[in-house]
């Protein structure tokens, strides 16, 4: 029985511990721990609640617009405001930027080195010129001794499946897909100003009127993305999958799945988002249940915060309290929240199950392709693990992308039709509370605010990772990665490349995670402008 | 002989198409970092001989603190030069827990590695906790991390305003008393200037600036009293904002998504803090320079200024005390002169209408088809 801790765990946002302890080859038992805490809750108090948008988007430099939307739309439900029809769009179309931006990011600069050996496309025999290329450049760069960010990782290992030509092809694709995620933050920064960080969707909508120029530019620059997705993204998936198929099955976790949904549409019922809201249970998939914010408790005591039992995030209370690292009691930042007490997978997978359970055509029809393609027709169960991960988050690029033009040729009849409206204004009430419940590339994102005296009374986050990469709860019931790690064959355990694919499956984002809930002090903080 | 030739000539003209395509993008860049430097055209092939001539890349060390990793993804949103030129041709990015390969045990051989050579710039993004426990890599504490790994560093860059001073995180209450780079190096006493590149995130066209300006000329660029280049915070974002001129005419936007705003009408009744912000947003703007904050109608909330969000609490309420020229010559308020300016400014919607997309809405409104 040996002991493999992995920290830092890279290629992920922020700073997460991996321990795993290996018994014949196999992981035996996991344990996941968040090593950073910043405590953005308790920063909150005090302030103008419309500030919040802009600090929330803070927690994380990944998926900033997701927060700053859940932030926004918490507060259109606390000031009882709704954004105009081509508010809810632009909106729609900013989430949908850093979507785009955070897929192709993850599938190759994140997630692809864990399949793709870079050392292997030097032995590859390309025919096409531009392929030539690469691996002359990247024979230059290898022969410089500098091998910077691709130094030292687990390169020749035996899980390594790939030939030479396709793992060239693949480093190929890792260099344009950097042009690409930039790109699609280009096409965030049209509308939101910049990226990361947007500036224009406060509460009641967004701050900017397109122009005509805004718009030509914007369909341009979508088209581009959708071309290189259908062309170079989904084949890329696809001609990588049948060399892993036997990870299928692998890291499938406990087989919850939740989703808030995400993308509005014009009736605002989050069942008819583009990726609907709903919860799947592992013991009667694919019903579809309803999912609902009091139905989620919180967990910490496995977690370095004082407290006793499960609370509501409406009623939690929680205070920091670093005890040490010790798997058998205390042993991240991170808290472990429950549906209805279960643990539950958030992120594209999730969203895409629950998409495909509820009916929704497009992801119906993509999925049901792509199984056909994979060679299990009419079996969606065989996406439950790494590979339908995976899998799910291309398709989801692909779905979103096309949405994408679609929502600006919206935007062009509004206009055309004289509909400018993009903000509805609002008065904050003196005292009022607000659920924003919304979804981050990595899932299921919630956030709940307390206005009271016109300033921030309470403010908390249930965010995506925290679902993910939560610790056991007070059942003594692991985290949906710890679980998914559960059963994983580890080769060499010095090189445990197979424990970072089925972490990396889930995409975490650490600095989403660590939070804090701490209301039992009502005293508002005055903060002066300057 | 002949087919000798003519093989020479096909791997020359390969290499030289391969070169060729880069160079193009390569000068453009070049260009670009000339420009931002305020350097005159000439020295453009300067720059682009200091780098290609350089004998290696300069390793570069990116520790990744209390942060949200913002400005790690700023920096693979660059452009000229972009994230594949970064790391493939100018600098030898050793280690980035963000998009390095390696992990755990292997990632921190590197590390370690790279402490004993020394000689890297260190870039630091995030902020230093100082609360036991509260922020860990590898089971040690930031704090020490930092210490160790300042000291053979050639030069100290903070990215982003939590490594220049903490920022969002290190807002009042602080709950992780987290300090900015320069704070915790006072703290071990280790006299070495940090360039902080203030800005939630950093913009990455400062931060290849810097650089670059650093291998060029083989020093540290002027730095302010916070510590920040001159070349980039000399100027208010107010005195280069390209909706200026509606400031000095006292045409101001009294709500979003209005026709004021789609005019570009001024944003400081929306709580602007252009006046303030010390920072050149305007003129690098952000994300291949397709927009910036004030273009896409969204008021600055500051963040290029230190103890920032603090120092700015209330991002919409309007500055006080700043004064603005009155129609006479004479000082006075923004909602005095925006009355007085009233009917130019009907004069100028007029004019502007057409051009814009609001021009649509103003004829529906006539028509009563819009409220």
């Amino acid at each position: 029985m040996a002991r493999i801790t992995i920290d830092p765990f890279t290629r992920i946002e922020g700073h997460l511990r991996i321990e795993v302890e290996v018994e014949g080859g196999r992981v035996k038992d996991a344990w996941t721990s968040g090593t950073l805490f910043r405590g953005f809750e308790i920063i909150l108090r005090g302030r103008d609640p419309r500030d919040a948008w802009h600090l929330t988007q803070r927690i994380c430099g990944v998926c900033p617009t997701s927060h700053g939307h859940t932030s926004s739309m918490s507060m259109d439900d606390a000031f009882k405001v709704r954004p105009p029809d081509n508010g809810r769009i632009i909106r729609n179309i900013v989430e949908g930027c850093q979507f785009v931006h955070s897929h192709i990011l993850w599938f190759y600069h994140l997630n692809a080195l864990d399949y793709v050996d870079v050392t292997s496309a030097l032995k590859a025999q390309p025919k096409d010129p531009s392929l030539r290329k690469v691996q002359h450049k990247l024979k230059a760069f290898v022969e410089s001794g500098q091998l910077g960010p691709f130094a030292n990782a687990y390169w020749g290992h035996p899980a390594y499946k790939l030939p030479p030509d396709i793992n060239l092809l693949a480093v190929a694709h890792y260099l344009e897909a950097l042009d690409m995620q930039a790109k699609a933050s280009h096409l965030s920064a049209l509308f939101g100003g910049k990226m990361p960080m947007t500036m224009t969707s406060p509460p009641g909508g967004v701050t900017h009127v397109p122009t005509v120029d805004d718009m030509s530019n914007y369909l341009f620059r979508i088209k581009e993305l959708q071309d290189w997705i259908d062309n170079v993204f989904i084949p890329d998936v696809l001609a990588i999958a049948p060399y892993y198929l036997d990870y299928a099955g692998v890291g499938r976790g406990h087989g919850n799945f939740l989703a808030w949904g995400v993308f509005e549409d014009a009736s605002f019922d989050p069942k008819k988002r583009l990726l609907p809201r709903g919860a799947i249970f592992a013991e009667d998939f694919p019903a579809v249940h309803d999912a609902k914010p009091d139905d989620v408790t919180e967990h910490t005591s496995r977690s370095w915060y004082k407290g006793a039992k499960p609370l509501n995030p409406v009623v939690g209370e929680t205070d920091p309290e670093y005890t040490a690292y010790d798997p058998e009691k205390k042993y991240t930042w991170a808290k472990a929240p429950r549906l209805k007490d279960r643990p539950m997978e958030v992120g594209a997978l999730a969203r895409m199950l629950v998409a495909y359970a509820s009916g929704q055509p497009v992801a119906k029809k993509l999925i049901d392709s792509t199984l056909s393609v994979i060679g299990h027709p009419g079996k969606p169960q065989v996406l439950l693990g790494v590979v339908g991960r995976i899998a799910a988050r291309a398709l989801e690029c692909k779905m979103i992308a096309d949405s994408m033009y679609q929502w600006g040729i919206e935007i062009i009849e509004n206009v055309k039709n004289g509909n400018t409206d993009v903000y509805t204004p609002y008065e904050i009430p003196d005292s009022a509370t607000g659920i924003g419940l919304w979804e981050a590339p990595r899932g299921a994102l919630g956030h709940w605010i307390d206005v009271e005296g016109k300033k921030i009374k309470n403010y908390q986050c249930v965010v995506p990772t925290t679902w993910n990469v939560g610790p056991r709860d007070d059942n003594g019931i692991r985290g949906p990665i710890e679980e998914a790690l559960v059963g994983t064959r580890v080769v060499d355990p010095e090189k445990p490349l197979e424990v970072l694919r089925v972490v990396h499956s889930f995409d975490p984002c650490l600095a989403c995670t660590v939070h804090v809930i701490h209301p039992e002090s009502n005293r508002i903080m005055e903060f002066k402008v300057c | 002989m002949g087919h000798k030739i003519t093989e020479v000539s096909k791997q020359f003209l390969e290499a030289f198409e391969f070169q060729g395509i880069r160079r193009r993008d390569f000068l453009k860049f070049c260009g670009a970092t000339a420009a931002l430097l305020g350097l005159p055209d000439i020295y453009i092939p300067k720059i682009a001989a200091a780098i290609e001539s350089a004998s290696k890349r300069h390793p570069v060390v990116w520790l990744n603190f209390a942060s949200d990793s913002g400005c790690t993804e700023a920096l693979i949103k660059a452009t000229y030069p972009n994230t594949a030129e970064i790391i493939l041709d100018i600098l030898s990015l050793d280690y980035n827990e963000t998009i390095m390969a390696a992990a755990g045990k292997q990632a921190e051989e590197i590390l370690e590695g790279s402490r004993k050579k020394g000689g890297y710039i260190l870039v630091v993004e995030g902020g230093v906790p100082t609360k036991k426990g509260h922020g860990m890599i590898a089971g040690k504490e930031m704090l020490d991390i930092l210490k160790d790994f300042s000291s053979p560093a050639i030069a100290i860059l903070a990215v982003g305003s939590c490594a220049t001073f903490g920022g969002v995180p290190a807002a009042k209450p602080n709950p992780s008393q987290i300090i900015g780079v320069s704070e915790a190096l006072e703290v071990f006493k280790i006299n070495k200037p940090v360039i902080n590149l203030d800005l939630c995130p950093v913009n990455p066209e400062y931060l290849v600036a810097v650089v670059v300006n650093y291998l060029l000329l083989g020093k540290l660029p002027e730095l302010d009293s916070s510590g920040r280049p001159k070349m980039f915070y000399s100027q208010t974002i107010h005195e280069r904002c390209e909706r200026r001129a509606h400031f000095d005419a006292g045409r101001f936007v009294e709500s979003f998504g209005s026709r004021e705003e789609a005019l570009g009408y001024c944003l400081y009744k929306m709580g602007c803090k252009g006046p303030m912000t010390y920072s050149a947003c305007p003129t690098v703007q952000y994300n291949d320079r397709v927009s910036w904050c004030i273009k896409a109608g969204a008021p600055c909330i500051g963040c290029a200024e230190h103890d920032w969000p603090d120092k700015f609490a209330g991002f919409y309420e309007r500055l006080p005390d700043v004064k603005i020229p009155g129609i006479a010559g004479v000082e006075t308020t923004a909602d005095k002169i925006g009355a007085a300016a009233a009917v130019a400014t009907a004069a100028g919607i007029a004019a502007h209408a057409i051009a814009t997309l609001a021009s649509g809405r103003t004829k529906a409104e006539k028509e009563g088809g819009d409220k």
